[in-house]
């Protein structure tokens, strides 16, 4: 009888309702134990990574060995010795700023176009809606292979232009839609307000519109940013002469992987996982 | 309460002015022009230029292809290879039942007992992508070879016989497309999960069901759009995979992405390798048309 009378007040403070002692040991020991299994499934190679690049080597050819040689620091001082692999580094954050800013401003702009206008207005909606969600879920090996395609027929010489090109046109929708998704709560009124206290459109744009939907943008930028650093299937296709991080350690498979591969590796991810608890601890303090 | 307020008439007060207008007119086009045409000539139109590719001759020595309507390159492709087809489906396949069935308890329980953690939680489970795909494949190769950390420990142990080997078999590939993709499964799980509403469970466990029935009967079927989200999103990009074959599968059991990438890369069979993309599109279209037929396409946008 109790659980009908507090059934709401449960229900708003998202608890699971109280059950038999029977449930509790699932959900206080089972699961837990299970999650932290799977996370540490998730984590174990991360660790293996940065192990391996205290890897010494003892063959003379620069080439992690399967097996554990000893512990050294050696690939962290020596971490640009190999130029190939410093510069397809180097070009693949250039790359990667590019991409950003190209495909976060333009998809930022279609955002705005979904969010605000419907069919009279904006014709083709539905099919532009369509052809995102059909380049988010196409495999991307049939995205990276038609672009080679057209290169090759318009006979456009592949490099950074090129990975440019593909690596915007897989990141726009997803900007679109995580600037669409944030700007769910926007308050139109206040561009009203602006343009009946006297501001143009641009002005309101930049002192109204921009400053409500920058974290929206934030987030659809660190997408963008992601995707591209990360990009191996069509970058491969694409990249000819420049060669972006992720292909060339690819390349580097068949000969046998360069210790400071792993310190490049060890490195990103440090910065990776230093930035996303920053921004938990910050989103934690702001609440 | 009836008072009329201009602005919020349409037109109200600008329609007297022709100029902005034909800009607030234009305003929608000119948002989503930039963007639609990147997308029309980099992503549709290349998709097209696949499908003529897939119908012309190529010279395999200078890669220059002519349009020559054969139709038949899609036959030959796909008796030359079905094999790798097969071989991908059943990869993929496993991949992704094994991710389902792994990620759905810990969805579960991030979603409803997550509390103050669920950030954290959240956080852990992207951990993967921090390090790059590649390497963490190439991590993999080192977790599994003969001589590393699991199988030489054992081996030394005489826990395994020494020519025991995981490397270059089906199972180190479905290993490693299993943890290259688990995020994609588990993320869509929980966010289809975290969206049940804990009242209908609650009214459940009031009518008396029991632990079982509740789970079956509720928390399953309001799951089904995050089931199929995350099968969309793992099976379909690991259908197309070359990477972790290359790697963890040695030369055998030959996905049908490395064959699309030799066509490309290394023959210069553009209009082979075309016909295999399209099948491969085809058959990814196949998923892809279900779930916006059920779902409706805008839902993926609540699942990436």
């Amino acid at each position: 009888m109790s659980a009908v009378v507090t059934a709401p007040a449960s229900a708003g403070t998202g608890q699971a309702p109280r059950g038999a002692p029977r449930r509790r040991r699932w959900t206080r020991f089972v699961l837990p134990a299970y999650s932290w299994l799977i996370i540490a499934y998730l984590v174990f190679p991360i660790a293996v990574m940065i192990l391996y690049s205290f890897n010494k080597v003892t063959t003379g050819l620069p080439q992690v060995s399967f097996a554990w040689n000893g512990f050294t620091t050696q690939w962290y001082q020596q971490w640009k010795d190999i130029p190939q692999l410093t510069s397809s580094f180097w070009l693949s954050i250039r790359l990667a700023l590019a991409a950003t800013i190209v495909a976060t401003a333009l998809g930022t702009l279609l955002a705005l176009a979904l969010v605000r206008y419907r069919p009279p207005q904006l014709r083709g909606k539905g099919f532009l809606e369509q052809v995102m969600f059909l380049n988010i879920a196409a495999p991307e090996i049939v995205m990276g292979a038609s672009l080679l395609g057209l290169f090759v027929t318009i006979n456009v010489a592949r490099g950074f232009l090129t990975l440019l090109l593909a690596h915007v046109a897989f990141s726009i929708a997803y900007v679109a839609i995580t600037v669409r998704a944030r700007m769910a709560g926007f308050d139109r009124s206040l561009e009203e307000a602006a343009q009946d206290l006297g501001a143009n459109a641009w002005v309101t744009f930049r002192k109204i519109t921009l400053p409500l939907i920058m974290p929206g943008v934030m987030a659809g930028a660190l997408m963008a940013f992601a995707l591209s650093i990360d990009d191996f299937v069509t970058s491969n296709f694409v990249s000819g002469a420049a060669v972006p991080f992720p292909v060339w350690v690819y390349g580097a498979t068949r000969i046998g992987i360069p210790p400071q591969v792993f310190v490049f590796g060890s490195a990103i991810f440090a910065v990776g996982i230093l930035c996303a608890l920053a921004s938990i601890v910050v989103a934690r303090r702001q609440t | 309460m009836e008072q009329p307020v201009l602005a919020d008439h349409p037109g109200g007060v600008t329609a007297r002015r022709p100029r902005p207008r034909l800009g607030k007119a234009l305003a929608p086009y000119l948002l989503s022009l930039p963007a639609g045409l990147w997308l029309l000539v980099l992503f549709l139109v290349p998709l097209v230029v696949m499908l003529s590719l897939s119908l012309q001759s190529c010279n395999t020595a200078t890669g220059a292809c002519v349009m020559t309507w054969h139709w038949g390159e899609f036959g030959q492709q796909l008796s030359l290879y079905h094999a790798q087809f097969i071989t991908s489906f059943y990869f993929a396949g496993a991949a992704t039942i094994l991710d389902l069935i792994v990620s759905f308890p810990i969805a579960y329980w991030i979603a409803f007992h997550g509390g103050s953690k669920k950030n954290f939680f959240l956080l852990m489970l992207l951990v993967p992508f921090f390090v790059s795909f590649v390497i963490r494949t190439v991590v993999w190769e080192f977790i599994l070879s003969d001589q590393g950390i699991i199988l030489g420990t054992l081996k030394n142990a005489h826990l395994l016989p020494q020519n025991f080997h995981v490397l270059a078999t089906g199972y180190a590939v479905v290993a490693g497309l299993a943890y290259n993709y688990l995020p994609f499964t588990a993320l869509p799980l929980y966010v289809a999960i975290e969206r049940i509403d804990k009242r209908v469970l609650d009214a459940a466990y009031d009518l008396y069901a029991t632990r079982r029935q509740a789970f079956l009967r509720v928390i399953l079927p309001l799951s089904v759009p995050g089931l199929f989200a995350a099968f969309l999103l793992t099976f379909v990009p690991a259908l197309g995979d070359y990477l972790n074959q290359q790697i963890l599968g040695g030369t055998s059991n030959t996905m049908i992405g490395t064959v699309i990438q030799n066509a490309f890369l290394v023959n210069l069979d553009y209009a082979g390798g075309s016909a295999l993309s399209a099948v491969l599109l085809a058959i990814a279209l196949v998923g892809i048309f279900a779930y916006a037929r059920l779902l409706g396409s805008r839902t993926i946008e609540d699942y990436i």
